[in-house]
């Protein structure tokens, strides 16, 4: 990276209150300003804060495996996923029936089921080098048949319980805060599987693991009903906020927002996101004060050192592998965590709308332009590139409609403008491209 | 007479599917690994390659039939194929020269231009969906079968029929072509032997006197010839959808992978492997137990078709944790 433009002008302490600043004139420009570029809705430029703070948290979380394990996650989509389903199985109110009908038998499945891959990897760590292909592999097959013959029946009996509104296991009805660290775990669980794997062998194999694990959690909360109902979706999430409803019927709010001069609808929604806000800013402040700390303690120190000279950080005799480890499994719970704020603010769980171009490739986007290893960076870029993710549907065929002036009326024009919104994605690739190539370090180099 | 029928069956449900769709993966995973091999990255953006290809395909496909032209009995689309390879291997090559030339002169990490390749990857994925749209597409014309049920039942008088789909076939024998090619390009030509020396030996080649630039080029050309021949033969087999080729990315690099990262055969080996698993464990084997006089209790199916990306998921995390290297012993950097 020498010869990079950047490396040789080091960034002033006023570099990350500018750029802030000038983010945060955009986001007030959102608010006041109606035009054809802003909406002029303080709801909307709160709801793009409030998503783009979820992903600064997401970011951050990439950031840690990236910025300080040069570890490609290619499978964010599938942690956010995880994290997702935590407030439906611990905070959703529990589905009558559902426990009796098949609960017992489905933790004795998956209970098989774990017992059958610990036997696996028991054997083939014990045995000599014949049988160790052969005797976990007969174990993993009979396992499997074991396991599904009582799976499948507990699934269909919790399926048919109910199923025009429940049909899936239900929760436990706790509060949705207590789900958030669930979601944690659950990705930090699924990191540790795969990070076991893939960690330790070529950098590119990490890359490929997760790009499978991703997918595939996605594919296992689409198909599996009675986890989260599937492609049912599960809605009515309950929340950690009031809700709209009941504040407009709320005779102290009413007089309020006639105080403030507007009308209830818009201040109540106004209320909501802004008590969103301020729980979204209370964790990620304290994310990034706590890997701040992290970071210039001792293990820290250890991280930067094999960060910059692995080799001589293995001469030294550090592990680097198990530290890569523990980087992979922070940083996806992290990202677990995002992916419960994320629907706990929907008060929806929609397995469809996971979709890997905006949840895996578009948080990397952020972490590479606002600079990788360096936590404001993620969350300055998740906001930016968020924000313009957002606008770029309204600007993409407002500018192509200019750009296609010149251009007779007919096929081709209305063509273009058509598919202006699909321009994001050319448009984001680019961006990722240049700053990878002209300022590597993005917005905010690292010290 | 019921042996006849289960092997019928057999061949009708899981062989011929699992063939073509293994020789689809195999051609992918080629330009996966002779991209590995050479630019010692892998390519994120080869699904999109492929499919931004097929849609170029399409297009000049839509364009023929509307002029006309047609292949009779075989689609349209083979016509059309070589000028939607030479789009594809244009647009490319000037990746190649905007992106990854630089990345390899300032001799970059491996998975800093993975990133990039996630880059071009978005690009050439807005490209497709812009030339093309989202939506679903189908592009095969001719004839649309070889042998039909109905014509096979008559001519064996068996209970099971047996189909085999026009473009399974094409399939078989285009890839079986290309492969044959590449093999005879890579063993038998000066340039085939000079990218082999490049792969092995960088350093060595270089002293040898190998133009490096030319051996870059060729692997893109080839890598995307077989990635768009793949593409186009998956889309006529199935049908197009910009974002099935993200989807398909997964058993393509998994096919690699257990092949061994950077070796031919290998990817060969690892497409059928995949292809077979994923078809084979998702058949229910019910009629064909029947057949042979069991009396199965279920369906006899290991796994919902939903899950086939799963398996070859599994198939690689195994690989992987006997053999990092893959089956074939890959090359490791």
């Amino acid at each position: 990276m020498s010869n990079s433009r950047q490396a040789d002008a080091p960034a002033g302490p006023w570099r990350a209150p500018l750029l802030f600043g000038a983010l945060a004139a955009l986001f007030i420009l959102e608010g006041s300003l109606s035009n054809a570029m802003f909406s002029g809705s303080w709801n909307s430029a709160l709801a793009i804060l409030n998503v783009g703070l979820i992903s600064a948290i997401t970011a951050l979380g990439v950031n840690m495996t990236w910025g300080y394990g040069g570890l490609f996650n290619a499978g964010v989509v599938g942690f956010v996923a995880l994290g997702g389903l935590a407030p439906v199985l611990v905070s959703t109110p529990p589905v009558a029936g559902a426990w009796a009908a098949g609960g017992p038998r489905l933790a004795l499945a998956l209970a098989a089921g774990l017992v059958t891959l610990i036997l696996a990897v028991t054997a083939g760590r014990r045995l000599g080098q014949m049988a160790r292909l052969w005797v976990p592999a007969l174990i993993l097959i009979a396992g499997y048949v074991v396991t599904r013959a009582i799976f499948d029946p507990a699934v269909a009996a919790i399926e048919a319980n109910n199923p025009a509104k429940a049909g899936n296991i239900g929760g436990l009805g706790l509060p949705v805060l207590l789900s958030w660290p669930v979601g944690m775990g659950f990705a930090a669980l699924a990191a540790l599987g795969v990070g076991k794997v893939a960690l330790g062998l070529r950098s590119d194999y990490l890359a490929i693991a997760t790009l499978g694990i991703g997918e595939i959690i996605v594919t296992i909360l689409k198909n599996e009903g009675w986890l989260a109902r599937g492609v049912l979706n599960m809605t009515g999430i309950p929340r950690p906020v009031p809700y709209e409803l009941g504040l407009q019927s709320d005779p102290d709010f009413v007089a309020a927002a006639a105080r403030w001069g507007m009308d209830v609808a818009t201040a109540s929604g106004i209320y909501v996101k802004l008590c969103y806000l301020a729980i979204f800013v209370a964790i990620l402040l304290t994310l990034i004060l706590l890997s701040e700390l992290a970071l210039h303690s001792p293990w820290g120190r250890m991280m930067r050192a094999i960060r910059d000279n692995e080799t001589a950080a293995r001469a030294m005799g550090k592990d680097v592998t198990r530290c890569h480890l523990q980087l992979f499994v922070l940083g996806s719970a992290v990202i677990g965590l995002s992916g419960a704020m994320m629907v706990t603010m929907d008060g929806l769980m929609a397995p469809g709308g996971y979709n890997p171009l905006r949840h895996t490739f578009l948080i990397w986007v952020m972490v590479i332009v606002g600079g990788s290893g360096n936590n404001w960076g993620a969350v300055l870029g998740a906001l930016l590139i968020w924000f313009l993710w957002i606008k770029a549907e309204v600007w993409g065929p407002a500018l192509m409609g200019l750009v296609t002036l010149p251009l007779p009326e007919g096929a081709l024009r209305s063509h273009l403008i058509e598919s202006a919104p699909q321009m994001r994605f050319v448009a984001m690739g680019l961006v990722l491209l240049l700053v990878l190539r002209f300022a590597p370090r993005g917005l905010l180099p690292e010290r | 007479m019921d042996m006849l029928n289960a092997l019928v069956a057999i061949l009708n449900f899981v062989v011929i599917p699992a063939a073509a769709y293994g020789a689809q993966l195999a051609l992918g995973a080629l330009g996966v690994t002779l991209i590995y091999g050479i630019l010692r990255f892998s390519n994120f953006a080869h699904g999109d390659t492929m499919a931004f290809g097929t849609a170029i395909c399409i297009l000049l496909t839509w364009l023929l039939q509307s002029l006309g032209v047609g292949l009779g009995p075989l689609p349209t689309a083979l016509l059309a194929l070589p000028a939607a390879i030479a789009a594809t291997a244009a647009l490319v090559l000037l990746t190649d020269r905007w992106v990854y030339r630089y990345y390899r002169r300032v001799r970059a990490k491996p998975i800093v231009v993975v990133m990039a390749s996630v880059g071009v990857m978005f690009v050439m994925n807005g490209l497709t969906r812009l030339v093309i749209g989202v939506g679903e597409i189908q592009f095969a014309d001719g004839a649309r079968f070889v042998i039909s049920v109905a014509d096979f039942k008559r001519w064996s008088g068996l209970a099971e029929g047996l189909s085999l789909r026009t473009t399974q076939a094409i399939t078989l024998v285009i890839a079986a072509a290309a492969v044959w090619a590449l093999f005879v390009f890579l063993n038998r030509t000066r340039a085939g032997k000079a990218m082999r020396a490049y792969a092995d030996n960088e350093d060595l080649a270089l002293l040898s006197g190998i133009d490096p630039d030319r051996v870059v080029r060729l692997t893109w050309i080839i890598a995307t010839a077989l990635g768009v021949l793949a593409g186009t033969l998956y889309g006529l087999d199935k049908s197009f959808k910009a974002f099935n080729y993200f989807q398909i990315l997964l058993p393509v690099f998994a096919a690699a992978v257990v092949g061994g990262l950077g070796n031919p055969l290998g990817a060969i080996a690892g497409g059928f492997l995949i292809a077979f698993s994923e078809v084979a464990l998702t058949y229910p084997w019910k009629k064909i137990a029947e057949y042979l006089g069991f009396e199965p209790a279920g369906l006899l199916q290991m796994l919902g078709t939903e899950y086939k990306l799963a398996i070859s998921f599994v198939i690689l995390i195994v690989v992987l944790l006997v053999r990092p290297t893959g089956l074939f012993r890959g090359k490791a950097y």
